[in-house]
């Protein structure tokens, strides 16, 4: 049977002529009276992606419960908390996702809860956004829980940082009052090394500055916080001159490698015999037809003959596209290899130090056995010594040799075997890495390299570099 | 043909776009890191879409999984007919579970409410352990129900195919992680991230054929639970409801017993999208009888197995 996929009229279109929509993903972290679901609710309500029977659901629960007192009210919690223990115990378990679109652009929300398990359900929100907005209660200021959520968004490196002065209207508007909670706030991302951190004055409860500029802000000229998430640039966005900020990588999946057993047309069959390609998400960078590529492990180099995907040929394939590779030369590639674009591996190595987000209640011990996931390959490691943890009252780094759970610590790891390893500093994708139970396979951490260790094999790239060359 | 390319292109990838690569991405981890996935298919539109997000992931291959329909007996008759079609031109393999044949021999009792939705999780489990399959594919998509929105796209589960919201493994960056013991499979979602919306312009984009009950058409139906029913032999009229010719459409394609159409005259995928995007109603509290049942009704089948 031959079955036709009609792509022609649909990916080479969207890539060439200006996209319709884009998809902006972001993540919602604050303490647990900061007003966050409000700030979700009002966010949901004003950009109406509430339809009428989930309002109809939420309004008749709120009434039942006496939510807002005699003038009755919505509470927006019940929009997001999912799950029967959530809504009998009023408390938020999980990361919850929310999608809501305007003419701008289509958004993708993960609601983070800020008092159980706050690190794990942080790192979890924060490693696919391309924004994160913190809560800070105005009355309140800077509390000890909003400097470790900013200390995971910026050892995470989150693209934007927002931070939203909430309750506004409980200091009466006045700008003294924001302007010391904003000052604040500055001095702690300062230190922590954030470079741009946006702060908005907002009442979720009232609108302020939510969805519309608010009039009772006169002394605040900038955006709302909607205004703000349809203009940001997402995560694989180029920089101002049209180009890549990361060098291309390409963490192989599978190979493609039919054998005959091909869905083209009869007629073409014949053509597909031989035919091999290598499929992978790119992860970053970009490559076109006729680039040279380096491939690890092996060290081989070749060129790209063909970028496919599903039956259409690109010229060009950039992050965060799903594509097969074809490669000129015949080289031993198999699951778990990386293709780079050619002078950009960074050196080879079995050891590095890495910061570590632990998530699971099981303590970690030094000479800890466990198994890693980089991109596609799962390699076999030895924590060999955890070498600090990061106080997140004081954000100094204590000297430690365990870490618990929702520890963000500090470690050496020996690997089983040769691989490339660039810091997460320099790419977001291949710096990072789970860190996995060889036993009952449960993700034990999120971890990201801080420094490659001792170079075993030089990469091709110049020294432990692999930024792309203006 | 091609429209004059943009100056500085700051992003080139469109919605549909990051949510088709997303997908593809998720397929093919599965397939590389598991023995024997199969994909949950019951002709309905997300698992129209969710086959042919596979048929491209491994072009210029065939798909490389076998299909798996938990038929609860009351389906559409002209939706059985699609799935069976849609399977042939895919050249993939399909195994029924059939609901009736539990209710024949006593494994399962009929529901005082007629309703069979929640008696396909024991075919199912049988089905997968029948299949020994470790890794099953599903069209659920996060924005159809709260419980959904906090499941991850790869959902362990245990050999009693129970899913415990409380305790699942965080999902980090792209890097899924499918390690599983024995008796656990997995669920993988790959559509996740996607909106009613986003499937319905993804099938006119790709011009996916669906059963033709998605579209307006003209149908013989009766007023209950504040949803248009179809009368079939399974879901009869009550002697106070009125039988009524209406021109409606299906949002959601499952078991006629719980199944209730919309009035619709949305007769082609370009009028689907423009009445999905403006609507006012979800689709599962338009259509889904089994979902009113409670807050928690989603929730309470997937903790039993249900996908």
């Amino acid at each position: 049977m031959t079955l036709t996929i009609d792509t022609q009229a649909s990916t080479e279109n969207d890539i060439v002529a200006a996209p319709e929509g884009t998809l902006f993903r972001f993540a919602t972290a604050g303490s647990v009276d900061d007003g966050k679901s409000t700030l979700v609710g009002r966010l949901l309500h004003d950009s109406k992606a509430i339809l009428a029977d989930q309002l109809e659901a939420v309004t008749r629960t709120s009434t039942e419960r006496g939510f807002g007192g005699e003038s009755g009210g919505i509470d927006f919690a019940l929009l997001t908390d999912g799950l029967r223990a959530e809504r009998e115990q009023g408390i938020t378990i999980d990361v919850a996702y929310r999608y809501f679109a305007t003419p701008a652009r289509s958004f993708i929300l993960a609601d983070c809860p800020g008092h159980v398990q706050y690190t794990r359900n942080m790192v979890t929100g924060a490693t696919t956004a391309d924004a994160v907005i913190m809560l800070i209660d105005a009355r309140k200021g800077v509390l000890e829980q909003t400097r470790r959520h900013l200390s995971v968004v910026a050892l995470l490196r989150v693209p934007h940082v927002i931070v939203a002065v909430n309750k506004i209207d409980l200091l009466d508007y006045d700008e003294a009052a924001y302007r010391e909670v904003e000052a604040s706030v500055r001095l702690v991302t300062a230190e922590l090394g954030i470079a741009e951190v946006l702060v908005i004055p907002v009442s979720a409860l009232v609108g302020d500055n939510v969805v519309d500029r608010s009039e009772r802000t006169p002394w605040y000229a900038g955006p709302s916080l909607l205004e703000l998430l349809e203009t940001l640039t997402v995560i694989d966005d180029l920089d101002e001159r049209g180009q890549a900020t990361e060098a291309f990588r390409l963490p192989v999946q599978l190979v493609l490698r039919p054998q005959g057993a091909v869905v083209v047309a009869p007629e073409l069959a014949d053509s597909y015999r031989d035919y091999r390609a290598y499929a992978g998400q790119v992860a970053s960078g970009s490559i076109r037809v006729g680039d040279p590529v380096s491939v690890e492990p092996g060290g081989g180099t070749s060129t790209v003959t063909g970028i496919d995907f599903a039956g259409v040929a690109l010229e060009e394939a950039f992050a965060p596209q799903s594509v097969a590779l074809r490669l000129a030369d015949d080289l031993d590639i198999a699951r778990g290899a990386v293709i780079a674009a050619a002078g950009t591996l960074p050196p080879i190595t079995r050891t590095l130090t890495a910061d570590l987000f632990w998530l699971d209640p099981r303590p970690l011990a030094p000479g800890a056995r466990v198994l890693l996931k980089f991109g596609t390959t799962v390699v076999q490691a030895l924590i060999s010594a955890v070498t600090g943890r990061l106080d997140l009252s004081t954000l100094a780094v204590e000297p430690a040799t365990a870490l618990a759970v929702n520890d963000i610590g500090q470690a050496s790891i020996r690997l089983s075997r040769d691989l490339p390893v660039e810091r997460y500093t320099q790419n977001r994708r291949s710096g990072a890495f789970l860190v996995i139970h060889p036993q009952d396979g449960a993700t034990l951490a999120a971890g990201i390299v801080t420094a490659p260790g001792e170079p075993t094999r030089a990469g091709d790239g110049s020294g432990a570099g692999s930024e792309v060359s203006p | 043909m091609r429209a004059p390319p943009m100056t500085i292109a700051t992003h080139r990838l469109s919605e549909l776009d990051v949510l088709e690569s997303e997908a593809i991405h998720v397929i093919r981890e599965v397939v590389a890191e598991f023995e024997r996935p199969v994909l949950l298919f019951s002709g309905g539109k997300d698992s129209v879409v969710v086959l042919h997000l596979a048929a491209k992931a491994f072009w210029p291959g065939t798909i490389p999984f076998s299909l798996l329909h938990v038929d609860t007996g009351h389906n559409f008759p002209e939706v059985l007919e699609f799935r069976d079609r849609t399977v042939a031109a895919h050249g993939v393999r399909l195994v029924v579970a059939q609901v009736q044949d539990y209710i024949d021999d006593g494994r399962l009792a009929e529901r005082a409410d007629g309703t069979r939705n929640p008696l396909q999780t024991m075919p199912l489990l049988d089905a997968i352990a029948a299949g020994r399959h470790d890794a099953v594919f599903g069209g659920a998509r996060r924005d159809e129900d709260k419980a959904r929105a906090k499941e991850r796209i790869l959902s362990l589960r245990d050999e009693f195919g129970q899913w415990d919201p409380r305790n699942q493994r965080p999902e980090l960056w792209n890097l899924y992680n499918g390690r599983h013991t024995v008796g656990q499979h997995v669920r993988a979602f790959p559509i996740s991230n996607w909106t009613e919306l986003n499937v319905w312009r993804y099938i006119e984009r790709e011009n996916i054929e669906l059963p033709p009950l998605y579209y307006a058409h003209e149908r013989e139906v009766y007023r209950r639970d504040n949803m248009w029913r179809a009368i079939s032999p399974v879901s009869p009229p009550r002697d106070d409801e009125t039988v009524e010719t209406r021109t409606v459409r299906y949002r959601t394609v499952g078991d006629m017993s719980c199944t209730g159409a919309v009035d619709s005259h949305a007769a082609s995928v370009a009028d689907v999208v423009r009445e999905v995007g403006v609507s006012t109603i979800t689709e599962r509290g338009a259509t889904r009888a089994d979902d009113r049942i409670s807050e928690a009704a989603m929730e309470d089948r997937k903790k039993e197995g249900y996908f």
